[in-house]
């Protein structure tokens, strides 16, 4: 099995920036729910069961 | 590369449920990885999930926006859609494709033989209804006297939850049983209901219903990793969609909200080199092996010649 190289032959694409901002607005997005203590919501929610979630509560 | 991803969907999955003590605990996890959202649907209730669900978790802390505000909370769920839109913005839908334990195991039960029936495209548009009402407006809106919403979309239909949590927590925890009413069965049903589909259909749920590949399929056509089409090269022979775990014909669009990047089309299906992929703009190489590249015109003297 011979692994070949091939640049795609249509014309290159040019460089997108748009979705390094989308990553830096949502690192933000990150940042600033630790800020807001969010993480430890999200890990007092997910230790406990969920009773909705097995259709008993 | 079909058996790299599937490897790697199987190590995502064990990944996500590695917490083996809960027969000896008889509970589910509680460590602190907890605190983390994996990218796939996979219930935080169930006794092995070793991190926190990020559909659940958003719900959670929409269902509890209230409350929190009246304690000095600001939690808006920042920190969940932060992460949701990271994956998103890094590379759509491809979590899906790669590392969701009920994609996976979807794309396992749709082995068994069986007539097989495609989704009608206007079904696939109820994933945003889900997303929209029972994630983000109902949780919100409809709360008791104490300003606490729930979380619909785990209590009314997500059957991951029923498969991974409920079922194996009745067995767990068998007091749990004489608590299980209407609701219980109700969801069992859908249960069922997806698991016949998902045999007759490909991924049903992640077409029709799942809430979080709608949010990341909001992402697929500005994602750093985008798929290209070349139209010179495509024959439209169809060989994409009769391989897509999603039904997607790739000749009508290269970034389709219901791509999975599963790349069973570039590296499995087209042999056209009509299909290959791009990072954030820059040049991307592709590495073909196995299929000989087949031009267009080859194609047109075969089918003269088997006129």
């Amino acid at each position: 099995m011979k692994a070949e190289h091939i640049l795609p032959d249509s014309s290159p694409p040019q460089k997108r920036v748009f979705p390094f901002l989308l990553i830096i607005l949502f690192l933000i997005l990150i940042l600033l729910g630790i800020n807001l203590g969010e993480v430890s919501t999200v890990m007092e929610k997910a230790t406990k069961i969920c009773l909705d979630c097995i259709g008993v509560g | 590369m079909p058996v790299l991803r599937r490897w790697i969907q199987i190590v995502a999955t064990v990944l996500s449920n590695a917490y083996w003590m809960f027969p000896h605990t008889k509970g589910i996890y509680q460590g602190t990885l907890k605190s983390m959202c994996v990218p796939g649907l996979n219930c935080y209730s169930c006794p092995a999930a070793t991190g926190a669900c990020p559909l659940g978790s958003l719900q959670s802390i929409i269902a509890g926006l209230r409350p929190a505000l009246k304690a000095g909370h600001f939690h808006f769920g920042t920190y969940i859609i932060g992460i949701l839109g990271l994956i998103g913005s890094l590379v759509g839908r491809m979590p899906c494709g790669w590392v969701c334990p009920f994609g996976l195991l979807q794309e396992l039960i749709h082995k068994i033989p069986s007539p097989k029936f495609e989704i009608a495209k206007t079904l696939t548009y109820m994933k945003y209804l889900f997303l929209a009402l029972f994630i983000l407006i109902l949780p919100a809106l409809v709360v008791d006297d104490y300003g606490y919403g729930i979380t619909w979309f785990c209590k009314f239909v997500c059957p991951a939850g029923t498969l991974e949590a409920g079922i194996p927590l009745l067995f767990l925890k068998p007091e749990l049983k004489e608590s299980i009413g209407a609701l219980f069965y109700f969801k069992l049903t859908i249960l069922f209901i997806f698991i016949v589909w998902m045999i007759l259909s490909r991924r049903p749920f992640c077409r029709v219903a799942c809430p979080l590949g709608a949010i990341y399929s909001l992402f697929n056509k500005h994602s750093a990793f985008r798929m290209i089409h070349d139209p010179d090269k495509c024959t439209h022979c169809q060989e994409c969609y009769n391989n897509c775990p999603m039904g997607i014909k790739f000749y009508e669009g290269s970034n389709q909200y219901d791509c999975i990047r599963c790349l069973k089309c570039l590296n499995e299906s087209c042999r056209f080199g009509a299909i290959s992929y791009e990072i954030a703009g820059m040049p991307v190489v592709k590495i073909r092996d196995r299929r000989p590249e087949v031009q267009r015109s080859e194609v047109g003297s075969q089918r003269a010649g088997n006129e």
